[in-house]
């Protein structure tokens, strides 16, 4: 059985050797890539069920560029095998492939005006009915008014609309954007994440999307691929990656993540109970992600709790004493605090802007909790800041 | 990139303020006497230049043809030298604009691939390769065109090759034919081709490449379709930079041709220097220059790159 993204979340999906049946979907089985001495991307599975929408995500340099262009046909594996709807397309040339690209700076043609640059690929492949399905397209993208101009003379966000109703006009098995909202302005990207996501649940193809941009990968994508120096780290729908993190990077480039050193009690059928810092706490054994005697339990700054000294919390974990505030920032919605724990460690909390609580200030000593539910234990080996810089590009 | 100042709103349905691309070629109104002063060097060099020596040349077109250097000239404003200049040299004339293109078609092909390889596929012998273009240069034009006198030799060994391959005849020359004539033309000229057809093809986004392969362009139809549209500024400025001078050029002619290749330029020079007939060779300068001018408007209007140049 080989296992599709979708039916394993959480877990890198690698199919069976041996499998006959032919699969719809975008397939990349052992792929490597290596640039003389440097491997880009190391043996890589993958499984993207058609018509979803996936994203890989990672830190520049992850290989997820790399990945990108050997489905596109840019570049050629140096091993592996790529299918698509059963076809091994590894070495196809990228003319005879039914993949198109939003490339990252758009690449539109820059002597073509709007209209033929999305004709482009139609006219090369000599359709019939070239002008209506332009203007249907254009429609789409809701640029029907800019046909007769030159790409120049476009702003950013249309540029990107144009780049991308080029690509889907030829309706390809997989369509590929890689990084394509990277140039564009945070409120014009949020618009635009909004308005690609629409644009694949209407026209129903398979949508391949690099980024690095944590927060674009979440909000998109169904199965987002958590890519770091040439593998994948984790994949799964985005609530599963973000809620049960299975290493430090995922934990620390998803989001942000208090890692505590702990050392392992206890394992039960479906609790394992941890000392941390000589407090017990438990992390459910489906988050628990170490084997070890020790680990780093995980908790979000979002799950955890922090009220005064003796305060009753709402969460039926045990009470962390003995926190001081080391940082206050008012965000609005939250406020953010960082709390220096006994142990040393600073851990970063966010508490909601209810009105239940009031505001606390540096130097005040608090305690924290959190809902064993949300806990995850990860393997003391991983480097407990990876990921973390370049999560926050 | 902030979107205050938007031009005249384009209907977009996207509820988002889109930043509008930069303003192009918008002339900003700087006022006093700024911009004339900067533009005084330039005028006066025009003027000493260009206009002065322009205006003796169209008097001397019209001196009265009877006159000498001794007896000097008469300003009779004769008409008629035009039409003896092209009644007497219609065939140099266009010999000239024949034998001019021909080289420029020539440095076209040769020098596009050229151009092409350097700007696409020399890594880093790049830099080498355009100074090899240029290297020629740093040896006197005549001293070059006089080596190919000697490599079109009837006793070179390109002559004996081509015999040899029966390709010419036994008592077949080079020298002395318009064909020796046209390959001095393309060899002097070419680095004229070579540079802005290099300029512009290496500002191409290798990326447009790409992304017309992955919309299905195969290698050649990627070519026409947008390097060579992209390419089209190099194009008509190295087909400019080619053409006029060779149609004007008069060495190559004289070394590697025989009277029989004699083209406006070399006409001219023995018209002056020789004959010393200023009003024809005044004349036939002025046509030759008007008829270029005319071809080059032409040209630069077909290819629709006005604005390119």
């Amino acid at each position: 059985m080989s296992q599709v993204a979708e039916q394993s979340p959480g877990g890198g999906a690698v199919p069976a050797a041996g499998e006959e049946t032919a699969y719809d979907g975008l397939r990349l089985r052992q792929v490597t890539k290596r640039f003389g001495g440097f491997t880009a991307v190391e043996t890589l599975d993958l499984d993207v069920p058609r018509g979803s929408f996936f994203a890989l995500l990672g830190p520049s340099g992850c290989g997820k560029t790399t990945t990108l262009r050997m489905v596109a046909g840019l570049e050629t594996p140096t091993s592996g095998a790529i299918e698509l709807a059963g076809h091994d397309i590894t070495y196809a040339k990228p003319y005879r492939r039914p993949v198109n690209t939003v490339f990252q700076n758009y690449a539109l043609f820059p002597h073509l005006d709007i209209f033929e640059n999305v004709a482009f690929g139609l006219r090369r492949r000599k359709r019939k009915d070239v002008a209506d399905a332009v203007h249907r397209m254009l429609e789409l993208v809701e640029l029907e008014s800019q046909a007769k101009k030159k790409p120049a003379q476009l702003s950013g966000g249309q540029q990107q609309r144009v780049a991308l109703a080029r690509a889907l006009i030829n309706e390809p098995e997989v369509l590929l954007l890689d990084e394509p909202l990277g140039a564009l302005d945070l409120k014009l990207r949020r618009a635009m994440q909004i308005e690609i996501k629409r644009i694949q649940v209407e026209v129903g193809l398979t949508f391949v999307h690099v980024t690095h941009d944590q927060e674009e990968a979440m909000t998109m994508a169904d199965t987002v691929a958590v890519m770091n120096a040439g593998v994948i780290e984790q994949m799964g729908a985005p609530a599963e990656l973000y809620e049960n993190p299975r290493s430090t990077f995922v934990a620390n480039f998803l989001g942000q993540s208090n890692l505590i050193e702990g050392r392992v009690l206890r394992r039960d059928a479906d609790v394992v109970s941890v000392d941390m810092q000589g407090i017990t706490v438990s992390v459910p054994a489906a988050r628990a992600h170490t084997d070890g005697d020790r680990g780093w339990v995980g908790i979000r700054p979002e799950k955890v709790l922090i009220g005064e000294p003796g305060e009753e919390l709402d969460a039926p974990g045990n009470t962390i004493p003995g926190g001081v505030i080391s940082d206050v920032s008012f965000v609005g919605v939250s406020t953010q605090y960082l709390v220096r724990m006994p142990w040393g460690q600073e851990l970063q909390v966010f508490s909601q802007n209810t009105g239940r609580h009031r505001i606390f200030r540096h130097g005040e000593p608090v305690e924290l909790s959190w809902r064993p539910e949300y806990a995850f234990l990860l393997d003391i080996s991983q480097d407990a800041h990876a990921g973390a810089e370049e999560g926050e590009e | 990139m902030t979107s205050t100042a938007q031009p005249p709103p384009l209907v977009d349905a996207l509820p988002t303020a889109e930043a509008e691309p930069p303003e192009q070629g918008g002339s900003r109104r700087r006022g006093g006497l700024t911009g004339y002063l900067l533009l005084l060097p330039a005028t006066l060099w025009l003027l000493l230049f260009f206009v002065v020596p322009f205006y003796s040349l169209v008097a001397t077109s019209l001196f009265d043809p009877s006159g000498s250097d001794f007896r000097g000239y008469e300003m009779t404003w004769e008409f008629g030298n035009y039409v003896d200049a092209v009644r007497d040299y219609w065939q140099p004339l266009l010999r000239s604009l024949w034998y001019g293109g021909l080289a420029t078609l020539f440095c076209l092909v040769l020098g596009y691939v050229l151009a092409y390889a350097i700007a696409f596929k020399a890594g880093r012998w790049k830099n080498l390769l355009l100074v090899l273009v240029v290297a020629p240069f740093f040896t006197s034009f005549l001293v070059r065109t006089l080596s190919w006198k000697l490599i079109l030799a009837d006793d070179g060994f390109v002559v004996e090759t081509l015999q040899f391959l029966h390709l010419l005849g036994d008592d077949g020359r080079l020298l002395a034919t318009p064909v020796a004539v046209v390959a001095g033309l393309t060899y002097n000229f070419l680095p004229f081709m070579v540079l802005p057809l290099y300029a512009s093809l290496e500002k191409i986004d290798p990326r447009l490449i790409e992304a017309s392969g992955d919309l299905y362009a195969n290698p050649f139809v990627g070519f026409f379709k947008v390097t060579w549209p992209l390419s089209l500024p190099g194009v008509v400025s190295g087909t400019l930079l080619t053409f006029i001078p060779a149609a004007g050029d008069f060495i190559n002619a004289q070394l590697l041709g025989s009277p029989n290749q004699r083209m406006v330029g070399g006409v001219v020079q023995s018209l002056f220097t020789d004959a010393n007939d200023y009003p024809a060779a005044g004349a036939l300068s002025v046509i030759m220059m008007g008829g270029i001018l005319m071809m080059v408007l032409v040209y630069v209007r077909r290819a629709g790159t006005e604005d390119l140049l």
